[in-house]
């Protein structure tokens, strides 16, 4: 049952970003400044989101495993899953963001990078949860999934700071194109919509993926468990 | 409470004062790399002072690293990170006085760097040079307090020495943009660097806080 429950939800993500594909290239129109290059916003933005998003699941994961580490195993183990699906998921939609934004930004401002706000919060952003991903690797055994844990909280502190001390610094991005006050920031709807679609095809892909990496580590946890069980056993 | 603090603090001077192990090691470290900058890039004049922050910081930086090693590599022998777990202390006293120790270190090299640099740089510190005296102790702290509790988090792990760094510098890099930008602000004389000191008290602030509360999580880790 679960895995036909997995199965269409694929089914209907893949449907989703097939349309999400056709109104991005074929239905919306082009910018009035930009042209072409602009439909890029239509892989960059909600990668961008996703990833912020499942930074966030990493956080909640991460305090969780803090929180009930102590008393309840199962559910603290279930909680790290979700730590580490969140970062390393999130990580490759960064990276997404990372690769997608220069590629614009090179036809748009003439420049392939440059020292803004959420450009850096962006790239520091991916730094920190890559060296998450690699502390999960050199530690090892339960206490890894502490270290991991107070590592991600700390990361998740840093970012707001990153964020403003950057905005301070100099700003180049545009604003937020949704929810934004500033002028000139909003769009058109016929290019918004184009957008939400494409934003929820890749929610809903992102979520699949995490799903899945959330499945396999716990797999992965339960197979440990089972072998220190029989390790222990043998012994005996 | 202050008394355990104490003691680890002076235990962690006494050690050093002994071998001076991490102070000379930092100290010629960070001489190194401001001279090797100076040779990359000869500095003058103005252009002297628009990167001297940055060497300044950097080399600070890279330097600590290698007594922040030290600072828990140094408990592991004869089981002496065990037996202060089993100290009914809270950790964070522990946490606080190496802090304190490595702070004390870090600062005693910049203190004996700065005539240096500003010999191989040719400075001339064209804004209020006193400001320094708050915003090298201000990113220092940062540094330190971050650095010491990594160390602390990363001394159970396979690669500890390298890890340290893969971990410390992306966390510290909003604190090195403000110690370089308010360094680099007061030697030109360009800008006002209070919203960098303000910002370096802020994180400083709420990283130590942070760090406090979940050293006993990470020292204790099973």
């Amino acid at each position: 049952m679960k895995k036909f429950a997995i199965g269409f939800y694929a089914a209907l993500t893949v449907a989703l970003m097939v349309w999400g594909f056709y109104q991005a290239m074929y239905v919306a129109p082009n910018d009035a400044m930009q042209g072409e290059i602009f439909r890029i916003i239509y892989y960059h933005v909600p990668s961008a989101t996703v990833a912020f998003t499942f930074f966030g699941v990493n956080l909640v994961g991460c305090i969780g495993y803090l929180a009930s580490r102590r008393d309840h195993h199962e559910r603290a183990q279930r909680y790290d899953a979700w730590a580490l699906a969140g970062a390393e998921v999130g990580v490759v939609f960064c990276t997404v963001v990372l690769i997608t934004g220069p590629i614009w930004g090179r036809r748009a401002w003439g420049i392939w990078w440059t020292w803004d706000a959420r450009l850096t919060t962006t790239l520091v952003l991916w730094l920190i949860y890559v060296s998450y991903l690699l502390l999960r690797r050199f530690a090892a055994g339960p206490q890894m999934q502490t270290l991991a844990a107070v590592l991600g909280i700390f990361g998740a502190v840093d970012v707001p700071i990153v964020y403003m001390s950057n905005r301070w610094w100099r700003t180049q991005h545009p604003s937020p194109v949704f929810f934004s006050s500033s002028p000139g920031a909003g769009m058109a709807w016929s290019m918004a919509r184009v957008l939400l679609w494409n934003m929820l095809a890749w929610f809903c892909w992102g979520a699949l993926i995490l799903i899945l990496r959330y499945n396999v580590e716990r797999k992965h946890q339960q197979n440990a468990a089972a072998e220190a069980r029989e390790a222990l056993e043998s012994n005996t | 409470m202050t008394r355990a603090l104490w003691t680890h603090l002076m235990k962690d001077l006494r050690i050093e004062w002994r071998s001076l192990d991490a102070l000379i090691s930092m100290l010629f470290f960070s001489g190194l790399v401001v001279v090797l900058f100076s040779i990359a890039f000869e500095p003058q004049g103005a252009f002297a002072r628009q990167i001297a922050g940055g060497v300044l910081c950097v080399a600070t930086m890279f330097a600590s690293v290698s007594a922040l090693n030290q600072a828990w590599a140094r408990e592991i022998r004869h089981q002496v990170m065990d037996a202060q777990r089993m100290v009914p202390a809270s950790g964070a006293e522990l946490y606080l006085a190496k802090v304190l120790a490595n702070f004390l270190f870090v600062t005693i090299v910049q203190i004996i760097l700065a005539p240096f640099f500003i010999i191989f740089y040719n400075l001339h510190i064209v804004g209020q040079g006193w400001l320094l005296a708050l915003v090298l102790p201000l990113g220092t702290w940062a540094l330190v307090s971050n650095g010491v509790f990594f160390a602390a988090l990363s001394i159970r792990t396979r690669n500890r020495e390298l890890l340290l760094s893969l971990i410390l510098f992306p966390i510290f890099i909003p604190a090195l943009l403000a110690m370089v930008q308010a360094t680099t602000s007061i030697l030109t004389g360009e800008s006002d660097p209070t919203l960098w000191i303000k910002m370096l008290v802020g994180y400083d602030i709420l990283f130590t806080t942070v760090s406090l509360l979940l050293f006993d999580v990470v020292f204790h880790a099973e």
